[in-house]
């Protein structure tokens, strides 16, 4: 036996601190494995860095604005022809009697500059101004009719085209077959900037305001559209935490393990996983179609999202009430309380930081949500109307953040995707802001039983 | 009587006869606590869950129930001639319920007063132009007996208002006196109330039960509506998918495959890109990452979870679009004609999908026990082959698992698709062309149309069935999957 090993060729003995051509392999092999995991992760913090610097590049312009500041003579032969002051005839003239003393204060404003132009007539401006600008003006005047015969200095909303051009999305070349501005006009925009007349603000209507029509993207605000997810999280928050927290009590302490308990658990865990489109179809079917709840409420998206966020808020709250001893439920047990007493006394207010904790999250997820949005309504119109009470609050049309910013993003004028842009980057600090609380909630109260 | 109003005078009587329950209780047993069964709040519970419970559940039945009734009486007495031919019976019962809102609100404004609203007809007055003064806008003429209609219906309404009122606040009470009469300082309050707590509790849990049964019925209804008006075997088998915009049918091909194709194909694309990196990153952070390094790196992933949807779809629309456009476009390679395509999406979408595969990949990887580890390195193997020859062969089924949850989200998932992966219908092999997917379609079909009267619209409802039964499907599959492998081991 030992004869046939040793009449081989005397082995070749390595030393062990050298490695062999196959150990060499497997060590590269080794390398190589740990690199791809290293280069997955990095992979997937480098989107995460792509992601979040997309949204910050493309949506922090939306936050500034640029205004044009000029001294519009409020004409009394133009705005109150009778010169009684009456409000009644004051409200007759139109913004289109107010377009020709804005267009005239722009153009005294080229000439006070000493800007050479082409332009001859003040109308010419009218490239230069937002078609909100009329309005704006028109409204300090019916507010306040003393004013008319005055020179009053304003601020006023430059249109989207300038805005784009001193934010660079505009240029000479993407101008060259726009109807609504000419090249001359960017010269007296150079022209007025340097002179100090229009000047890129930051812009709070952005974030408090209403949204506009199409054609005056200067003009939109997610403000009702905030006020719209206020009230649907108001909803949800009223609706899924006592039910959620119910069920939950229910499933972890008293349920009998039977057919019954077994089904409620299923459908639970089948809902958290059914996609959120198809909750969308049902808030269409039975809210709209069947309840004639009115399309587009916040209560009706409310209530979608709260079905929707149920298991969520479920599946967490019942990992809080596990987390709780069970010494403590003996111990109330003990000394002579009831079941239900033991539960609500002592093992709700101890999982009580944790459920909070997996409410706020469940928001957070609403919050954020669109799809179901979209089919009961809440897209295809102009939020406009601030909710002018609760009730109106929640049964008015009013659009949602993420409903709004879709609505931006479907717009045909590229001047749109910078509010959505920058309506995500206040969508995400909203959630941020939750994570953080939720977060700190389960810091300061959790404990370690 | 309003509903809010309805709702508080239920409340304040509840109130009252806890109140009231208290005092009896304490009462009856002299003022000596220890001669009650329970605590005395016990007993004003008692009484306040009688009076709320019978109350407002009627409540709630009778606010289900009347609009339905109204509308059925309606359609009964409305006149048989009357509904013109290019309308159904069902549109015009809801220009009846609009024409009748809009006489409320022609009150509530003092456009109109309350004898006008029963007195005005058709014939000599132009109902549309009152009620735009009211702030309703109408899409067409009132004809005298859509207006007769809403006046029976809004005098209906108001009876059936009135006798709501009567009926709860006497529901009300009863259940006031019943729990009154019977407390008494022997009364086993304390069970009783925790009983009806319990029956509460029980609802609570049975509304997963209600919604999913909410959805199956909303979708079968709908499903069966739209195979009367189209035939089912064309909707399976047909390859194309091309609605009319008439909306009148008949045109119509609403075949389901190009569709059905486009979302497996965009989530194939999805989970190319999602499951090498999530499964990779959950094998690193599991088996190598020092504990440093996981801290951070765990959670940095997982926020690409927490961002809504709808952020992937502008990524993909206005990020990774014009970049593919710039690589494979006109300027480039020439392969791209347009920046929405399933590539488009498919990246964004497999962006959202890493975190997803990664931590469940990472949770049953660290599931694996030990001691197969210990065995493997004890007979000379190194790290990585050990992770690929003992621990992930272990782990796979958990794994399949996992792809396959995040092939079910991929499935359902809306957003990304209606903004990034296009909107006509196409079998092709190309992922640089557009395509489009159910969910995207239900979106189409079903937003800012609410006549649901059309094969058009109504087909949305069969693409949410088939979406609905393919996620169920892969979910059931995985979590059993995934619950079968966490038992191998424990």
């Amino acid at each position: 036996m030992t004869d046939a090993t040793a009449s081989d060729a005397p082995r070749a003995r390595p030393s062990l601190t050298d490695a062999d051509a196959r150990t060499a392999r497997r060590n590269a092999a080794e390398k190589r494995f740990r690199l791809y995991g290293i280069a997955a992760i990095g992979a997937g913090l480098f989107f995460l860095v792509v992601l979040l610097s997309a949204i910050i590049w493309n949506g922090v312009g939306a936050f500034q604005q640029s205004f044009v500041t000029v001294s519009v003579y409020l004409d009394p032969a133009k705005l109150d022809k009778k010169g009684e002051r009456n409000i009644d005839d004051i409200r007759k003239v139109s913004t289109f009697g107010y377009n020709p003393l804005i267009q005239q204060a722009v153009f005294d404003a080229v000439s006070e500059a000493g800007i050479e132009t082409e332009y001859t007539k003040a109308k010419e401006m009218k490239a230069l101004l937002s078609a909100s600008a009329a309005a704006q003006v028109r409204d300090t005047v019916l507010a306040n009719p003393d004013l008319i015969g005055e020179t009053m200095e304003f601020r006023l909303l430059t249109s989207s085209r300038v805005d784009g051009y001193l934010k660079g999305r505009v240029t000479r070349d993407s101008i060259a077959r726009d109807k609504n501005i000419d090249a001359g006009h960017l010269d007296l925009v150079d022209g007025l900037q340097a002179a100090g007349v229009i000047k890129r603000e930051f812009n709070i209507d952005f974030i408090l305001g209403a949204d506009a029509s199409e054609s005056r993207p200067e003009q939109a605000g997610l403000g009702v559209s905030m006020l719209g997810s206020f009230f649907m999280m108001l909803v949800v928050l009223i609706l899924s935490l006592p039910i959620g927290v119910a069920a939950s009590i229910y499933l972890e302490e008293f349920a009998p393990k039977n057919r019954f308990t077994d089904l409620i658990e299923v459908n639970i865990s089948n809902l958290a996983a059914v996609p959120s489109i198809v909750f969308g179809i049902l808030g269409l079917a039975v809210f709209i179609q069947f309840a004639h709840l009115p399309q587009s409420a916040p209560l009706v998206g409310g209530l979608v999202l709260t079905l929707m966020t149920l298991p969520t808020i479920i599946i967490s709250t019942r990992a809080s009430l596990k987390a709780v001893p069970p010494s403590i439920r003996d111990a109330a047990l003990g000394v002579g309380a009831s079941k239900m007493q033991a539960v609500f006394h002592h093992v709700l207010p101890l999982a009580m930081p944790g459920i909070l904790t997996g409410t706020i999250i469940g928001l957070a997820q609403a919050l954020g949500e669109t799809a179901p949005l979209l089919l009961i309504g809440m897209v295809g119109y102009i939020a406009t109307n601030v909710p002018d009470g609760i009730a109106s609050g929640f049964l008015d049309p009013n659009s949602a953040m993420p409903a709004q910013i879709y609505e931006w993003a479907k717009r045909a004028d590229p001047a749109y995707y910078e509010r959505a842009w920058g309506g995500i980057i206040i969508l995400l600090v909203f959630l941020l802001a939750m994570n953080i609380i939720a977060v700190l909630l389960r810091r300061r109260f959790e404990r370690r039983w | 009587m309003s509903t809010v109003w309805l709702i508080a005078c239920v409340i304040a009587i509840a109130l009252a006869g806890f109140f009231a329950g208290r005092m009896r209780a304490l009462s009856s047993a002299g003022d000596n606590r220890r001669a009650l069964h329970s605590l005395p709040n016990y007993y004003g519970w008692n009484v306040a869950l009688k009076v709320m419970t019978p109350a407002l559940g009627l409540l709630v039945i009778w606010l289900v129930a009347q609009p339905l009734w109204l509308s059925t009486t309606l359609a009964n007495n409305f006149p048989e001639g009357a509904v013109a031919e290019d309308t159904s019976l069902s549109l015009v019962m809801t220009d009846v319920r609009r024409v009748a809102e809009g006489l409320d609100r022609a009150v509530a404004q003092g456009v109109m007063s309350e004898a006008e609203t029963g007195t005005i007809r058709a014939e000599t007055t132009n109902v549309r132009e009152v009620l735009a003064e009211a702030g309703v806008a109408l899409g067409s003429d009132v004809s005298p007996e859509v207006l007769r209609s809403a006046q029976d219906y809004r005098a209906l309404a108001s009876t059936g208002n009135l006798w709501r009122s009567i009926a709860i606040i006497g529901v009300a009470l009863l259940g006031l006196g019943w729990a009154l009469r019977e407390t008494s300082a022997s009364f086993r309050a304390r069970n009783t109330v925790e009983q009806g707590v319990l029956a509460i509790l029980v609802f609570a849990a049975s509304i997963a039960i209600l919604t999913t049964i909410g959805i199956v019925l909303s979708l079968i209804f709908n499903t069966v509506e739209f195979f009367r008006l189209y035939p089912a075997l064309e909707f399976f088998t047909l390859l194309e998918w091309a609605p009319s915009f008439s909306g009148r049918g008949g045109a119509s091909s609403l075949g389901i495959l190009p569709l059905l194709w486009g979302t497996l194909y965009i989530s194939f694309v999805a989970l190319l890109v999602a499951v090498p990196i999530g499964i990779f990153a959950a094998v690193y952070l599991s088996e190598y990452a020092s504990p440093t390094v996981r801290s951070i790196a765990k959670p940095m992933l997982e926020v690409l979870a927490g961002i809504p949807t709808i952020v992937y779809g502008l990524f993909a629309l206005l990020t990774v679009g014009p970049l593919l456009m710039s690589v494979f476009g006109d300027d480039g390679l020439g392969w791209m004609q347009g920046q929405r395509a399933v590539i488009t999406a498919g990246i964004a979408m497999g962006i959202m999908l890493i975190p997803f595969v990664s931590s469940l990949s990472d949770d049953i990887i660290n599931a694996v026990p030990q001691s197969l580890r210990d065995g493997s390195y004890g007979l000379g193997a190194t790290q990585s082959e050990t992770i690929r020859q003992v621990v992930l062969p272990a782990a796979l089924p958990g794994i399949v698992g996992a792809i396959l949850l995040a092939a079910s989200r991929a499935i359902g998932e809306t957003m990304i698709v209606v903004l990034g992966a296009g909107a006509a219908a196409r079998l092709s092999l190309n992922p640089f062309e557009a395509m489009t997917t159910v969910t995207a379609k239900i979106v189409s079909q079903l937003t800012g149309d609410s006549d649901f009267a059309s094969p058009e619209a109504l087909v949305a409802f069969a693409l949410g069935v088939t979406l609905f039964v393919i996620t169920l499907g892969l979910n059931v599959l995985a979590l059993g999957i995934v619950r079968k492998y966490r038992e191998q081991y424990e």
